[in-house]
């Protein structure tokens, strides 16, 4: 079945929504208007404004009654506009979502699923650009998933409700149109563990969400001057998959790590620090990283593209990491 | 880093026990070394208080380099503490330096991957003559695997190029590799230094073997003793007596002050090692057999602790039940003398006229004439056949 990205995560909450009454959506513009980015687009026809909730413009009231929904039964969908938007919600995430399990010694389990967009490459300018997965799988309490495929577009949505703690998805804005081919069954993925996309022996390009595609386009350009890499999609980014990534370094022996974040204090510095600590005596170059420039993503088309990672500069380290006639 | 061994180069610290700030004491383990034939763990020499680690886990350095600074402890009248830099002492002679010159690379610590390094130490690479061809003029696996040493009996111990890709799986292949290479240097620097002579007997042992299921019968099996205790003691103390037969030659014979006996210990996979039983001559048999199963057992598990790689004065090797009637041994430098017995076997004995069957052992002896001739070598093998015959005074 030809579909795309959008299409995915659609037929994925359409999915929810008829399987399990305690399901529904809610968030800014998902009715009426079908989703700032049309994902939910002719859900509110089909399934009615008692599932799919259009909500006042405040991210903290609408997440908290989220929170509340789950503590009393439900399985709320809970749609924030971009990442940098959630931020207005942070408190609501991270001080009761992520802490309730704990601080009710755990008798209160908190099943919300929220998904967001993330990532720049569409010029939407500072405020509606930033990769900050990073900082939600800082925090212990949440469970955080990039899916970066037609399939777990399709499949993380519904592992993500039978999960009974927060799960935060982040969708990358510039994935919606990928447009590929879905099997008529495609069903539930799971929400944890790292996947390889591309089989390679010589460098192992670990990236997520946005950024495995063009992972995947710089492992053909550098596949054509003889140098081998893996593509290694990360998926999960809480937990991280130490194993899958340690596995694949250990065959490689040689990593670089793809984040659209920003590389200070980001999630590429954890791979990093984990493939040092894990892997370090099968290393035979230093990890190398690929980020987004150390500034607020630019709304100018050149600047964008300059301070974003792109193919050229995936392919260029993968090169350092191999090294002139090593290898 | 100490010499565990005439036959250790460099070794690679694995795992340090202590940190900075901690307190140690004379005949503590403080790391763990990883040469070509086993793990050891390192002891310290002295008390005090570790001020700093010099040697970062996974490097490898020189026998000789200072692995730690440690600082005396402050005393009652304050004074400032005292430094002293800390190896263990090198037990035999220094290994040359370095043959090859190093790579043309800027002063100071060669690049090197973690891998490369890892391969290197495992078959036995010098870094210094690789020249890096990876990022920043690094040495890679790549620069080790061709500079690997290519001398047949290497060649073929080594694995085939395309396996290498395989993770850590090869590494027991490698050490065994390794091991063989270095037991083949050391036997040949023997071979080659030191004019053996050999001398044989037999020894009854019917008293020992009639005194031994006498005592044996009334402990649980675990607690019974083997042949090899009783041929370990009786070898212990008659080296007190024939002071040529135990020591090191460095520059000259050295008699060693104490009975440190070595014992060869065969590995599962080939190879093996001689750690030291200390003072041996004034453990009961029990605590030597005790001794014994230990060291064997830590030989196996790779846990052997550095004054055991260093201090035998005198080797024993037994090649038990499975093995042939006798073996002339290679001394182990810088000894200077080895002890060898066959498997126990009945065979007829003819004594005050009579011929009888009695269980016996081929004994033999390999000795330095640097050190002894065949007058001490047959007072030595004398005494411990004395000491058999009364087994109960062992």
């Amino acid at each position: 079945m030809r579909t795309t990205y959008r299409e995915a995560m659609r037929a994925a909450i359409r999915d929810a929504l008829a399987r399990d009454d305690r399901v529904f959506l809610m968030g800014e513009d998902v009715g009426r208007y079908g989703g700032c980015f049309a994902v939910s687009l002719g859900l509110l026809e089909e399934f009615g404004p008692e599932r799919v909730r259009d909500t006042p413009l405040s991210e903290s009231a609408f997440v908290g009654a989220g929170i509340g929904a789950a503590l009393g039964g439900m399985r709320p969908i809970v749609e924030i506009m971009t990442v940098n938007f959630s931020l207005l919600a942070l408190d609501q995430i991270v001080n009761n979502a992520a802490t309730l399990l704990h601080m009710s010694g755990g008798q209160c389990n908190v099943p919300l699923v929220i998904r967001m967009t993330t990532g720049a490459g569409r010029q939407l300018a500072a405020q509606h650009s930033h990769s900050l997965e990073g900082w939600y799988a800082h925090v212990p309490g949440l469970k955080v998933v990039a899916p970066a495929t037609l399939e777990d577009a399709r499949g993380m949505l519904w592992t993500a409700l039978c999960d009974p703690d927060p799960v935060v998805i982040f969708e990358h804005g510039g994935l919606y149109n990928l447009e590929g081919d879905l099997a008529d069954d495609a069903g539930p993925t799971p929400i944890e563990g790292a996947a390889v996309r591309r089989k390679g022996i010589d460098v192992t390009l670990v990236a997520y969400g946005g950024m495995v595609g063009k992972a995947l386009e710089a492992a053909e350009v550098v596949a054509a001057e003889g140098i081998e890499a893996e593509v290694l999609d990360l998926r999960a980014l809480r937990p991280l998959d130490t194993v899958a990534i340690v596995e694949s370094v250990a065959a490689t022996h040689r990593a670089v790590v793809i984040d659209e974040g920003w590389r200070t204090g980001g999630l590429s510095a954890e791979v990093a620090a984990l493939i040092a600590e894990d892997a370090f005596y099968d290393l035979d170059a230093p990890v190398r990283r690929v980020c987004s420039a150390e500034v607020p993503i630019p709304y100018a088309k050149h600047l964008e593209d300059a301070a974003l990672p792109q193919v050229a500069d995936i392919a260029a380290a993968a090169r350092l990491s191999v090294g002139v006639g090593g290898g | 880093m100490p010499s565990l061994g005439a036959d250790m180069d460099v070794g690679t610290v694995i795992e340090w026990r202590v940190a900075p700030g901690d307190h140690v004491h004379r005949g503590d383990i403080v790391a763990v070394v990883d040469t070509e034939k086993s793990d050891i763990e390192i002891e310290i020499f002295q008390d005090g208080v570790v001020a700093e680690l010099l040697v970062p886990i996974g490097t490898e350095v020189a026998v000789g380099t200072p692995l730690a600074r440690i600082e005396a402890a402050a005393d009652a009248t304050n004074g400032p503490p005292r430094p002293v830099e800390v190896h263990a002492p090198v037990a035999s002679v220094l290994p040359p330096p370095p043959a090859a010159p190093r790579a043309p690379v800027a002063p100071g610590r060669v690049r090197v991957s973690p891998l490369a390094r890892r391969r290197a130490g495992e078959r036995g690479v010098d870094l210094g003559s690789l020249v890096g061809s990876g990022p920043g003029g690094a040495v890679v696996t790549a620069d080790v695997e061709r500079g690997t040493p290519g001398r047949a009996e290497n060649a073929a111990a080594l694995r085939p190029p395309e396996v290498l890709v395989a993770p850590t799986r090869g590494a027991s292949t490698d050490r065994r590799a390794a091991m063989r290479h270095a037991i083949g240097q050391l036997m040949a620097r023997s071979k080659r230094e030191i004019p053996h002579y050999y001398l044989a007997t037999t020894f009854d042992l019917g008293a020992a073997s009639s005194w031994l299921a006498d005592a044996n019968s009334r402990r649980p099996v675990a607690e019974r003793v083997l042949p090899a205790a009783l041929l370990l003691k009786a070898v212990a103390l008659a080296a007190r007596d024939v002071q040529a037969m135990n020591g090191h030659w460095v520059d000259g014979f050295q008699p060693a002050p104490a009975v440190h006996l070595g014992v060869a210990v065969s590995l599962r996979g080939g190879g093996l090692v001689a750690p030291a039983i200390h003072d041996a001559d004034r453990l009961t048999v029990d605590e030597l057999m005790a001794a014994l199963r230990d060291v064997v057992e830590r030989a196996r598990s790779g846990r052997l602790r550095s004054s055991e790689m260093t201090d035998a004065g005198l080797t024993v090797t037994n090649l038990g039940e499975q093995g042939a009637d006798e073996v002339y041994g290679v001394i182990y430098p810088p000894q200077v003398a080895l002890v060898g017995f066959g498997r126990i076997v009945e065979r007829p004995w003819a004594s005050g006229g009579m011929l009888g069957v009695r269980p016996t052992v081929r004994a033999t002896l390999a000795a330095d004439h640097r050190v002894s001739d065949g007058h001490e070598g047959s007072r030595f093998l004398a005494a411990i056949d004395r000491l058999l015959q009364n087994p109960e005074a062992l």
